[in-house]
């Protein structure tokens, strides 16, 4: 195989050897494999053995200490309808994507429209929404922790203002789910903005302005132009915030470690509790590979039902 | 500009004084809700423990308590967490420019065998969440540490570091961007004599800057808000990172809110200063790619 550019390797040609060894010694395969073996072999210890060894492991029976770990077959799968606490991990998690995402979305949207127009000072507003990009899910979940206190929070002072009853919030079974659903949202929300402005940058103003001189309202102009036009960015998100959603460890673990009553276990926390606190490793992998796969159903179809809806500006 | 054309028409003045727009009554209300958490925070940092058990709540302490910050820095060890994520972060960044770069350009420009098959399998696994992998990768960086270092175990900056030196979504993010440079440039430098390696650093880095540091603000912040990893394989305090840090600060005072808001803004500074600094490529490249660490 001759090399890929003409100036590469003319200066001395390889005609002693032969075959692979050729092959393998012509200058762009030696230098190429050079290039990409300190990558390659991170990632595959670090990257690619783990996924084969977690598939292996989820067919035994291992306590991460003991070497020891017979294979006990399909039976950490077998174990998994029968869960009655991961059956709750599953409903908490999908209550949490199904309020999370569009949530997110739609503050997202709302506030990128209202940033996305020239008025003196409007980067310092930009810089403002973006900036809960750079606070840390623990930053976050501390935070919130404070405002939602039962006793000396502000948010139950604001409630308390107003006449409202006030709540026990991350101690109560029946509002804990919310609280993370609010926190969670305020963290992904200059993702958001960012996703969207970015967008609306993108929309022709020229579409808007002939719908407006043929007398369209503006919201009229905002749900059939500005919204459609948006669709590319409102798919990634959803796919994209659903991802992370089926996959929210962080915040739970330093507010409720799960409960009240197991009210937040959501799928990751089960699976981390199972791997690292009970030691029950390969159902835990097991696990992971039924939320891989749940992942993977779930954004195949937001593609194939995303993809009938998205308009293309191309 | 000629004294005449001022004379008959005054040039722009450079700060013109216009009616404000009315849309600074929707924006501030809007700002000030989603910074009040922030606020909030900065505020109930420098209240006494006492104006912070107040109900309803002290909106501005008597005198700000200053002695807060050394006094959450004297409870924990936040100066040591601060660096080593500083630390871990550092060579993670700079680990995935070198490591990512190389890999990156030759999967763009040099043909060898086996390019195609290997570049597929590397995109596989960034479609795999870290949950499949964190149980191997523990036992994995355990039997790593036990037997290639004399006894270091898992409880180590190391365990940190090396999973992460380099990544595939780097490899994808900078190939891309080396496809978009133009191939005669580096023809000219070949002609010439220069290695791969020279035109690499010479000629195709110094063009990439922005998806360079693009990587490098997305990487960072990946590392440095990291949780659930250091969690798995740190229990000694010292070589704890900045997020796990604050989080047994929090397990051991969780009633001095006062304190805990001080540690949180001290935690937090850092990071927002690298974000003030590198915003523009923070933007960029969720706007680009859609990617949150």
């Amino acid at each position: 195989m001759a090399s890929a550019t003409p100036t590469a390797s003319n200066a001395a040609p390889p005609a002693r050897r032969t075959g692979l060894l050729r092959r393998f010694s012509g200058s762009e395969h030696a230098v190429g494999w050079a290039f990409v073996t300190p990558a390659t072999v991170l990632i595959a210890v670090f990257g690619l053995l783990p996924i084969l060894w977690s598939l292996l492991l989820s067919f035994q029976k291992s306590d991460l200490l003991t070497p020891e770990t017979p294979f006990v077959g399909l039976d950490n799968y077998k174990q998994i309808p029968g869960d009655a606490t991961f059956r709750l991990a599953i409903e908490h998690t999908i209550v949490y994507t199904v309020l999370f995402v569009p949530a997110t979305m739609i503050v997202g949207l709302l506030i990128a429209a209202a940033l996305n127009r020239k008025v003196r000072g409007i980067s310092i507003y930009r810089t403002a929404a973006y900036v809960t990009m750079a606070v840390s899910t623990i930053n976050e979940a501390i935070i919130f922790m404070w405002l939602f206190e039962p006793s000396f929070g502000v948010v139950n002072a604001v409630l308390n203002g107003l006449g409202l009853p006030q709540g026990q919030w991350l101690s109560s079974p029946g509002q804990a789910l919310y609280v993370i659903v609010a926190m969670t949202v305020w963290g992904w929300t200059g993702f958001a903005v960012v996703i969207y402005l970015a967008a609306l940058q993108g929309v022709p103003k020229e579409l808007q302005e002939a719908a407006a001189i043929d007398g369209a309202k503006p919201f009229t102009i905002f749900r059939t132009i500005t919204f459609p036009l948006l669709s590319p960015a409102t798919l990634f998100l959803a796919v994209w915030l659903s991802i992370n959603a089926l996959q929210l460890f962080d915040e739970v673990y330093l507010t409720t470690r799960g409960g009240p009553l197991h009210s937040t276990t959501v799928v990751v926390y089960y699976l981390f509790d199972q791997a690292f606190q009970q030691f029950n490793a390969g159902y835990a992998a097991a696990l992971a590979y039924v939320l891989f796969l749940v992942i993977l159903v779930i954004t195949f179809i937001q593609f194939r039902v995303g993809n009938r809806f998205v308009h293309y500006n191309r | 500009m000629t004294t005449s054309t001022t004379a008959t028409a005054p040039a722009e003045p450079r700060f013109r004084f216009t009616r404000p727009s009315p849309w600074h009554l929707v924006l501030i209300p809007l700002t000030f809700i989603l910074l009040v958490p922030l606020i909030w925070m900065v505020i109930t940092s420098l209240e006494t423990e006492a104006e912070t058990r107040q109900f309803p709540p002290v909106l501005l302490p008597a005198s700000p308590q200053w002695t807060n910050y050394p006094d959450a820095l004297s409870a924990a060890p936040f100066l040591r967490f601060m660096l080593n994520s500083a630390v871990v972060a550092l060579v993670v960044v700079v680990a995935n420019l070198v490591l990512c770069s190389l890999a990156g350009y030759a999967f763009a420009r040099l043909r060898f065998l086996g390019r195609g098959a290997l570049f597929a399998v590397l995109m596989a696994t960034l479609m795999v969440p870290f949950q499949v992998t964190m149980i191997p990768e523990f036992l994995i960086v355990k039997w790593v540490g036990l037997n290639v270092w004399d006894q270091l175990g898992i409880d180590h900056l190391g365990a940190l570091i090396a999973p992460n030196l380099a990544t595939a979504f780097g490899i994808f993010l900078l190939r891309q961007f080396f496809l978009t440079i133009p191939v005669e440039l580096e023809e000219a430098a070949r002609i010439d004599g220069t290695s791969r390696l020279g035109v690499l650093f010479k000629i195709v880095l110094p063009l990439s800057l922005p998806a360079m540091a693009t990587l490098a603000a997305l990487t960072f912040l990946d590392s440095w808000n990291s949780f659930l990893w250091p969690l798995i394989v740190i229990n000694t305090e010292s070589n704890m990172t900045l997020p796990l840090g604050l989080t047994t600060f929090q397990g051991s005072h969780a009633t001095h809110w006062e304190l805990l808001m001080a540690g949180n803004v001290f935690s937090l500074l850092p990071m927002l200063l690298v974000f003030f600094a590198a915003q523009r490529y923070f933007v960029r490249s969720v706007a680009a790619t859609g990617l949150k660490g």
